[in-house]
């Protein structure tokens, strides 16, 4: 579940002029829950080429010490377009299922 | 170029544009700003205009930069930036900072350019300040819902340029803003979409170590607006280069190069029906459309054939 954000805050609690110190803390929201589709990747296929990371618009995907491309499912909304421009069709999109 | 002819993997890992921000699913938009920051990096300044680039990226108390980063009204995008340049040379000049290469980038979408900003980024480009202006152009308003924009292509439904019984949606043709930055006669212009993302970073990178002003237009798919399924976000991207609907080009100190589409075009068809927002087009307005992306094709391709006998003009330094 994405960090409570809370909705109403003193302004005295805000920084001069609004503005964020912490850069990047958008990694807090995880919008993984948005998904209605998940890439499962086959690494019998797989050349790791790195089309699916060059392209993620998330960047959800993550080089592992192997130099698979794995996706990070906190962050992946689940658009497919990994398994679109995947050249050898090691990217599959399944039903997320509960 | 350092990053001319690599493969995928072997880009910039660094991520400066992070996860969590709000896009759609398949949003070409933020790939277009996260192949923007693995080109120049972290040495950078970012001036972005309102537009869905800024809305996805820094719903307040949260931000998905990790570069410094000011939002700035609609339509000042490129005079923030100059001002900024103007600072860091003036910092510099005193000694109060450190004598070092700052990149300044001004984001705005094709609203916060063609229609809004066109005279700040016009004045930009004429005051010759070392900046790159970078035009994410999906088409239209997405943010406010789909309103038509003067970027919007000719037959293209919007909600404010409906189709219907006696219209066939936006009636006008996308201005090209990318030939107005050229008339400024300035050292660099480019189109770049981020399907071709090698082509993409090499002229983003070429764009930020110019001196003086360098303008960048970049098609950003819109699943959303478009009405495209989101995993075809990167192939509609590649038929708009291929058909010739969006050629990709550079124009270094007025000289032309057409990088791609080097084959045949594609019929335009292709391009068409693969998007809701052209789905009520009948052949005889296909064909229309045809006959004006072959005559620009031709027009640009003559540019770049004798467009080197305009080449005696000097450039802003």
């Amino acid at each position: 579940m994405p960090k409570k954000i809370d909705a109403i805050v003193s302004w005295k609690k805000l920084n001069l002029g609004c503005v964020i110190t912490e850069p990047g803390n958008a990694r807090e929201f995880l919008t993984g829950d948005w998904r209605t589709q998940r890439p499962i990747l086959d690494k019998d296929k797989c050349i790791r080429c790195g089309r699916c990371w060059i392209y993620c618009p998330e960047a959800a995907y993550k080089e592992d010490e192997e130099g698979y491309y794995q996706c990070d499912l906190n962050y992946c909304k689940g658009c497919g377009i990994c398994a679109q421009e995947c050249p050898v069709g090691a990217i599959t999109m399944v039903l997320e299922e509960e | 170029m350092p990053y001319k002819g690599k493969k995928a993997r072997e880009l910039p890992k660094e991520e400066l544009f992070t996860q969590g921000h709000r896009a759609c699913q398949g949003c070409a938009g933020a790939l277009a700003l996260r192949l923007i920051l693995k080109a120049v990096g972290d040495r950078v300044i970012i001036a972005a205009a309102t537009g869905c680039m800024e809305i996805i990226s820094s719903p307040f108390p949260q931000t998905a930069w990790r570069v410094p980063w000011i939002h700035v009204a609609f339509e000042n995008a490129a005079a923030v930036a100059s001002g900024i340049e103007s600072a860091l040379k003036v910092l510099m000049r005193k000694g109060k900072l450190k004598k070092e290469k700052i990149y300044v980038v001004a984001i705005a979408g094709d609203g916060g350019t063609a229609d809004i900003g066109l005279q700040s980024l016009s004045g930009a480009l004429e005051r010759g300040h070392d900046f790159v202006y970078v035009c994410i152009d999906n088409e239209a308003y997405m943010n406010t819902g789909i309103q038509r924009s003067s970027s919007t292509p000719f037959g293209a439904r919007t909600t404010t340029s409906p189709a219907g019984k006696k219209s066939i949606g936006q009636m006008t043709w996308k201005k090209n803003v990318a030939e107005i930055a050229v008339a400024h006669r300035i050292p660099y212009v480019a189109t770049v979409c981020p399907t071709y993302y090698q082509d993409m970073i090499n002229k983003l990178k070429k764009a930020a170590n110019t001196p003086g002003p360098a303008y960048v237009h970049c098609l950003a798919v819109c699943p959303t607006g478009w009405r495209v399924s989101p995993n075809l976000t990167i192939e509609v991207g590649r038929l708009a280069v291929e058909t010739g609907v969006f050629p990709l080009y550079e124009v270094i100190n007025g000289k032309y190069k057409i990088n791609y589409p080097h084959r045949r075009l594609k019929p335009v068809q292709e391009y068409l029906q693969l998007q809701g927002r052209f789905r009520h087009l009948t052949d005889e307005y296909i064909e229309i459309i045809q006959k004006r992306v072959t005559e620009e094709m031709a027009r640009l391709r003559a540019l770049e054939k004798f467009g080197s006998f305009y080449n005696n003009f000097t450039a802003h330094s």
